[in-house]
Order: structure tokens, then C-alpha cells, then sequence
């Protein structure tokens, strides 16, 4: 089976999940990111490694801040952007998905950013566009959330130092999170010996121990001696179906408090992928305290999203492998 | 080359001649007159043959009985034509199948299974026997008339892949068709389980993000509707069971004496939830593969008969309707023609004879049914599939004649191959 994103030279040519990628790629992406983080500090902060192409930001899901960080990525690499809601527009009218890509790719489309609703979908669009056009996924249902995944690690890295003395507690709804999974791989692939899930069983998957991770059902136990606590956005609608009966008992059991986070080590960070549901899945004085490191996590975003895009437009266009 | 003449009698020489009620096989000529087998070995006297089928080196076995195939008609032409997919079962060596009642209007008035059968009969291919809809419009709510439809000349009623919810509907569908001897025929899901479940509930579903189907909502349903039919005494028939937990209760069942069959479909054989690969579409099928134990489970239970039979689950999907995203995508695998090679693949990895794994899509179905198809013996209908069991050929669009190309064997090579299929004594597919 063709590696669905790397071509034959074992270059990134799509970014679609962080499973199944060499640690060396991750690297390389933090690293690109590094240099990028002090072009967002200039008074002219661009650079012209995308100049004439075009990127599309094809989001079937509407998503206002993921898609702002990955348009002011490609605008600071001197790309042109094109902002697609699609909900709005061809799906309603009954298109399809591989039809209203092939029509932007008639367009000449350089790069696709996809979120969809649907698990999978980025995969769909990668196997049909040409072998010069590259696909980011900006998140696909349950999924993945690459880039998320790798500003995650790009904030640890940077708070941390090295991966490989961590103990990382992803806490919440881990069933529905695409950030969860995305997390976890990036977290073993990077060598972090122990990453655990904090949640009630009806929030986790079943078998999540087979992707290497360690289940905890108590904030007590899940939270001890931990360097990072990453917290997951609780959706409203979780409170339907009878996953949980109430957004108060959430917090009760599971929302981060001083008290919760003191079973961490003194110097762990809190991170969240935003946004955030203040007296849900985190107190405020904890969003807001020292250790707190979410909106360094937004500001690194935009680095390493241009480190996606900069990789990917160097890429051989020979097609994938 | 293709044979046009009606009924003409036809000898079928040196060929190896599988007998499934037995398990043994022999090399033999068979001699077919009319409808019926007239001979085996021995030619009868004055015998002359309109027609001579040079079998040596290949394979004679009853022809194939499905239990579960779509033809899409009434309703979803646009997927598959009934002519189209008549042809598909003739060339797999599918000698009768039976259709489940989900087609558009369903199956549970006797116009429509009229007007199915009359469709059928127009067109060579196999013998077509409806199932009709257990409960009006399959909505669980009021029963059918399962007599009229039984004149009409369904064979069994069925739910098709939707759930009878009331328990008490269960319950009195079951009494009525137990009075009257009907078989009911039941696919095991429990739907508040499923929900919008796409895959298996293991490692695979957990890392892909996909929404899961537990084993747990089959196992339910099964339980359930076994203790329905234990307390009814109703002929029951457990279609398309994917779970080991499955084959063990229906293992229990039967050594307890509840009257219940159950089969599997083929590719379920074959596959687990593994195959999904990177959000596969051709792999989402209902029930979702499972599991290695699962397969390994469904496998062993074919081999000492707590699985009476294994179908096709023949559902032929449109391309549009698989180009989407795993979820989004449309279940169903096209499998009439993949059917024998796929069943001769279990055969050998378990090193099964040919004649009793051949049971499975003969005699095993027709006896789920209550019928005498899958017998080779003088006096019986002939129908038969002579094949080749060492041809391998590639599953790719052009070789096959489905109007549905959605299998997840597509590309890959598989062995055995129909050379003539007859039915009643006519041939219907010819090579």
C-alpha cells in the first residue's frame, strides 16, 4: 500500500495524522518552527517561501480560530489564501466532496487545509488531487489534528526541554478528541515514556491502552508527578446521550482545580487546545495561573503551521510513495 | 462462448464430482434430462446427449445456495439491475439465492413478490426466492401476511437490516410464523448500540477516531431473539453473525435444543477490522469486520456446523456512494462472484474436504430454507456448477459482471472459477 503521506524520496507530501511518521519528520517540523517563531516577531513578518501559490482553507466544519492561525501561517509565508466555508455553500447544494476538490484544484490550487467532520475525509482529498497539490488536515472528526498535535510538542519542547523524562496527562474527553489522538502519537513517537488519559469511561475509547497509553479513571491518581497536563475542550452536547449527567459533576470529578494540579509536579504546565470552558473542564485562576501555558500554545501555532506548509512546498512533486 | 438452448440434455463428462450431503467426492459422469439429474455414473439407457461438458480436471458440485443477496430491484436500479446481477450469480456458480425484503416498496405485500419472481423469471440466472417483510413496511410495528405471502412464494420473513424494537411485536410475529411453520429470519443488532457506528469496537476504530459497533450489539439482539424463539418454538435463522461471542450462544442454543440456524457472510472470512486500512470505504460493510479472534471464531464454527452456511451478502454499491468519506460511505461489499473462490480459500487453510466444506453453500442453506436443493442424486433438480478450482483470476472491475465493484478484494488474485452454471437443467452460464 502507497504511504499516504510521504512520497517515494520519504518526504512529508501531506500532513494527515502524526501516526505513522518518522520521529525525524517531527523534528524537523519543531525545528523549522523555531526559526519561524521570530519571524512573527519582526516589524515586516514575512517571508517569501510560498510567494504565487495558492492555499485553500477548505473547512466543511466551521472552526473561526483554527482556520484564522493557518491563514495568518500561509499569508506571513507570502502565500495567496482562499477561505472556502463550505457548509455554506457546494455541500448544501449537494456536491460532493471529491467534486468541489477537483473544482478548486481547476483552480490551481497549490495546497488544500481540510477540516471535515468526518474521520478520514483529508485521506479521500489526498489520494484524488494531483501529485504537486499537498493536503493539511486541519482536523477530521475524531481523527487526528496534526498540527495541533505538533504545537503541542512544540510547547512542551519548548517549556520541557526533553521528551524523554515526561510523564504527560492528556485529561477529559478523549472519545471524541481528535487532539487526544494526535497527542498521543506525537507524545510516544517523540519518546515521552508515559503518557496517560484521565476520564470517565463513557469519554474514553475502548482498547485506547493499545496506542501505548496508560488509563486513568481519577484526576488523583492521573494527575500525580506529572510534567504537563494537557486539558480537553468538553462539548456541550456531551451532555446529552447519557455520556455524563452533568457539567457540574464533570468538574466535580474532573475539572482542573489548584487542588487537582498540586498532585502534579510543581513546575508542570497546563496546556488546552482552546477553546476553553472556564468553570467546565478548567478553573480560572488554573487558565489564568503561572503554570498555564495556552497562549504561548496559540502563538507557537502559527510557527509550526508554517513549518507544515514550508516542508510540505519543498516536497519532490513525484506523488506520494 | 455462450450456450442458448433451453433444456436440452446434457452430459457432463469426467469431471470430479462433489457430494456435499456425503462429504466425498469421486470422478464420475452425470447425465441431465429435462429438469432432473437422470444418471450419475451410469448413463441411462437410450440416453443421448443434445449437449457434452467436458469436466476433466474440473469440478461438479451442486450449485451454490445464497442466502442473502440484493438484486436492488424494486427500487435501487440505479446501484444494480436485476438482469445485471442475475448474470453476476450465474457466472459465480449461484444456482438459487434468496433476497431479503429491503428493497423500495418493501417486500410485504404479494403484488410486489409477484411482480419480483415474474421479473426473475424473465431473465436467465438463478432461481429467485423472496423473503418477505415480518412486520409491514419492515417498521416493527404490525405483522404481515405471511400466508398469502407464502402462497405468493416467499420462503421466509425477515426483518432484513432493520430491528423489531417491541419486544411484544417480536414475540407475536414469532407465535404466528411458529403456527404455520414459517422460518423467520433475523439480523442481530442492537441499534441504540450501534448508533452511528462504522467500525468495530477495537484498537483500529479507537485510533482512526471512527464511531464504534460493539460486539455487545449483536450478542444482545442474539440473546434476545433466542429466548423469543425458545419460548415460541419458531424456526429461527440468525443471518450474518460476526462476533465469536455469537458463535459460542448459538453453539449453546442449538445443544439446548432451541430450533435455530445460523450463517455468515463470506468475506467476513477473510477480513477484520485491520483491512480498513486508511479509512478504506470498500471495507465498511454491516456488520463491521471484526476482530482476529472474531474471524478465527466464525471460521471454527463453519468447520463443526455451529454455522450452517455462509452467504454472500451480495449488496452492490454505486461508486458514487463509496467516493466519500469512511462514515459518509454507503456499506456493502458486491460478492456473488466471489463467493466460490472465497469459500475454497477457507476450505484449504483449514484443509476441510472439498465435499463437506462445499456443504456450507449447498445443502447447508437449502436445509436452512427447508429445501431439497444441494443434492446430487438421481431424480434430483439439476443444479450444478462446474468449476474450476485451481484457476486464479484477479479481482478487478472488468472481470467482474456485478454493476458493483465495492469489494475490498479488488486487485487481489484469487482461485476457483465457474466454467457452466445449470439451473433446472438449463445452462445459464457457460465459458
Amino acid at each position: 500500500m502507497n504511504h499516504p503521506q510521504l512520497n517515494a524520496k520519504g518526504e512529508l507530501t501531506h500532513l494527515l495524522s502524526i501516526e505513522g511518521l518518522p520521529k525525524a519528520i517531527l523534528t524537523r517540523i519543531l525545528d523549522t518552527a523555531d526559526s519561524f517563531v521570530s519571524v512573527g516577531e519582526r516589524e515586516v513578518k514575512k517571508v517569501p517561501l510560498l510567494r504565487g501559490k495558492s492555499v485553500f482553507n477548505l473547512f466543511f466544519e466551521n472552526s473561526t480560530r483554527t482556520r484564522t492561525t493557518f491563514e495568518i501561517a500561509a499569508k506571513r509565508l507570502s502565500a495567496d489564501v482562499i477561505n472556502l466555508n463550505i457548509n455554506a455553500s457546494s455541500a448544501s447544494k449537494g456536491e460532493s466532496l471529491l467534486d468541489t476538490v477537483a473544482n478548486l484544484e481547476a483552480m490551481q490550487a497549490d495546497m488544500f487545509v481540510v477540516r471535515h467532520a468526518s474521520s478520514g475525509a483529508p485521506y479521500l482529498i489526498a489520494q484524488h488531487v494531483a501529485p504537486h497539490v499537498h493536503v493539511v488536515n486541519a482536523g477530521d472528526g475524531r481523527h487526528a489534528h496534526p498540527t495541533q498535535g505538533l504545537l503541542d510538542m512544540y510547547t512542551i519542547r519548548h517549556f520541557k526541554k526533553d521528551f524523554t523524562q515526561l510523564r504527560v496527562a492528556i485529561v477529559g474527553d478523549i472519545l471524541h478528541s481528535r487532539v487526544a489522538r494526535s497527542d498521543i502519537h506525537a507524545l510516544t513517537t517523540l519518546g515521552v515514556p508515559e503518557v496517560r488519559v484521565v476520564g470517565p469511561r463513557t469519554l474514553l475509547p475502548a482498547h485506547i491502552e493499545d496506542m501505548g497509553v496508560k488509563v486513568c479513571y481519577t484526576m488523583e491518581e492521573g494527575l500525580r508527578d506529572v510534567d504537563v497536563v494537557i486539558m480537553l475542550r468538553l462539548q456541550n452536547e456531551r451532555m446529552k446521550g447519557a455520556l455524563l449527567p452533568s457539567a457540574q459533576e464533570f468538574y466535580k470529578n474532573y475539572g482542573l482545580t489548584p487542588e487537582k494540579l498540586a498532585r502534579a509536579k510543581p513546575d508542570a504546565i497546563v496546556m488546552h487546545p482552546g477553546p476553553m470552558n472556564r468553570g467546565v473542564e478548567i478553573e480560572s485562576s488554573v487558565a489564568d495561573g503561572k503554570q498555564a501555558v495556552i497562549l504561548p500554545q496559540v502563538t507557537f501555532g502559527i510557527a509550526v503551521r508554517m513549518a507544515v506548509m514550508a516542508i510540505l512546498a519543498s516536497a519532490d512533486a513525484g506523488g506520494a510513495a | 462462448m455462450s450456450v442458448t438452448l433451453s433444456h436440452p440434455s446434457i452430459a457432463i463428462l469426467g469431471g470430479r464430482v462433489l457430494d456435499p450431503q456425503h462429504g466425498t467426492e469421486r470422478v464420475q459422469d452425470i447425465y441431465i434430462a429435462d429438469t432432473r439429474i437422470v444418471g450419475i455414473g451410469v448413463k441411462p439407457d437410450g440416453f443421448i446427449a443434445a449437449h457434452t461438458i467436458q469436466a476433466k480436471g474440473l469440478t461438479v458440485a451442486p450449485g451454490i445456495v445464497d442466502l442473502c443477496a440484493r438484486l436492488r430491484e424494486p427500487g435501487f436500479e440505479y446501484k444494480a439491475t436485476l438482469e445485471t446481477e442475475m448474470a453476476a450469480a450465474a457466472a459465480g456458480g449461484v444456482t438459487t439465492l434468496v433476497c431479503p425484503p429491503d428493497t423500495d416498496p418493501v417486500l410485504d405485500e404479494p403484488g410486489l413478490v409477484n411482480m419480483l419472481r415474474q421479473r426473475a423469471k424473465a431473465s436467465r440466472g438463478p432461481r429467485v426466492l423472496p423473503m418477505g417483510a415480518l412486520t409491514v413496511g419492515l417498521k416493527g410495528h404490525e405483522i404481515t401476511e405471511m400466508a398469502v405471502l407464502t402462497d405468493a412464494g416467499c420462503v421466509a420473513f425477515s426483518q432484513a437490516d432493520r430491528q423489531v424494537e417491541d419486544t411484544q411485536v417480536l414475540y407475536r410475529a414469532m407465535q404466528y410464523a411458529a403456527t404455520f411453520g414459517y422460518t423467520v429470519v433475523l439480523r442481530c443488532e442492537d441499534h441504540h448500540l450501534t448508533k452511528d457506528g462504522v467500525a468495530h469496537e477495537g484498537e483500529i476504530a479507537a485510533r482512526l477516531g471512527l464511531p464504534a459497533v460493539p460486539p455487545l450489539a449483536e450478542v444482545i439482539a442474539l440473546q434476545r431473539a433466542l429466548s423469543v424463539a425458545r419460548a415460541t418454538g419458531v424456526k429461527l435463522h440468525v443471518a450474518r453473525i460476526s462476533t465469536a461471542q455469537s458463535v459460542a450462544l448459538l453453539r449453546a442454543a442449538k445443544a439446548d435444543g432451541i430450533k435455530v440456524t445460523c450463517d455468515v457472510a463470506v468475506h467476513h472470512l477473510h477480513m477484520t477490522d485491520m483491512d480498513i486500512g486508511y479509512f478504506d470505504a470498500r471495507a465498511r460493510v454491516v456488520p463491521p469486520f471484526r476482530g482476529s479472534a472474531d474471524k478465527a471464531a466464525l471460521r471454527a464454527g463453519l468447520v463443526d456446523g455451529t454455522i450452517d452456511a455462509i452467504c454472500s451478502d451480495h449488496a452492490p454499491v454505486d461508486e458514487d456512494e463509496k467516493q466519500l468519506p469512511f462514515s459518509e460511505a454507503e456499506p456493502g461489499v458486491t460478492a456473488l462472484e466471489l463467493m466460490l473462490p472465497l469459500t475454497l480459500k477457507w476450505a484449504e487453510e483449514h484443509k476441510l474436504p472439498l465435499a463437506q466444506a462445499w456443504a456450507r453453500i449447498s445443502t447447508g442453506p437449502a436445509h436452512v430454507l427447508g429445501m431439497g436443493m444441494g443434492q446430487l442424486a438421481v431424480g434430483a433438480k439439476a443444479d450444478l456448477v462446474v468449476f474450476d478450482a485451481d484457476a486464479w483470476w484477479k479481482v478487478d472491475a472488468g472481470a467482474l459482471r456485478s454493476l458493483g465493484h465495492n469489494t475490498p478484494f479488488l486487485g487481489l488474485e484469487v482461485k476457483g472459477r465457474a466454467r457452466h452454471t445449470i439451473v433446472d437443467g438449463e445452462v445459464t452460464f457457460a465459458v
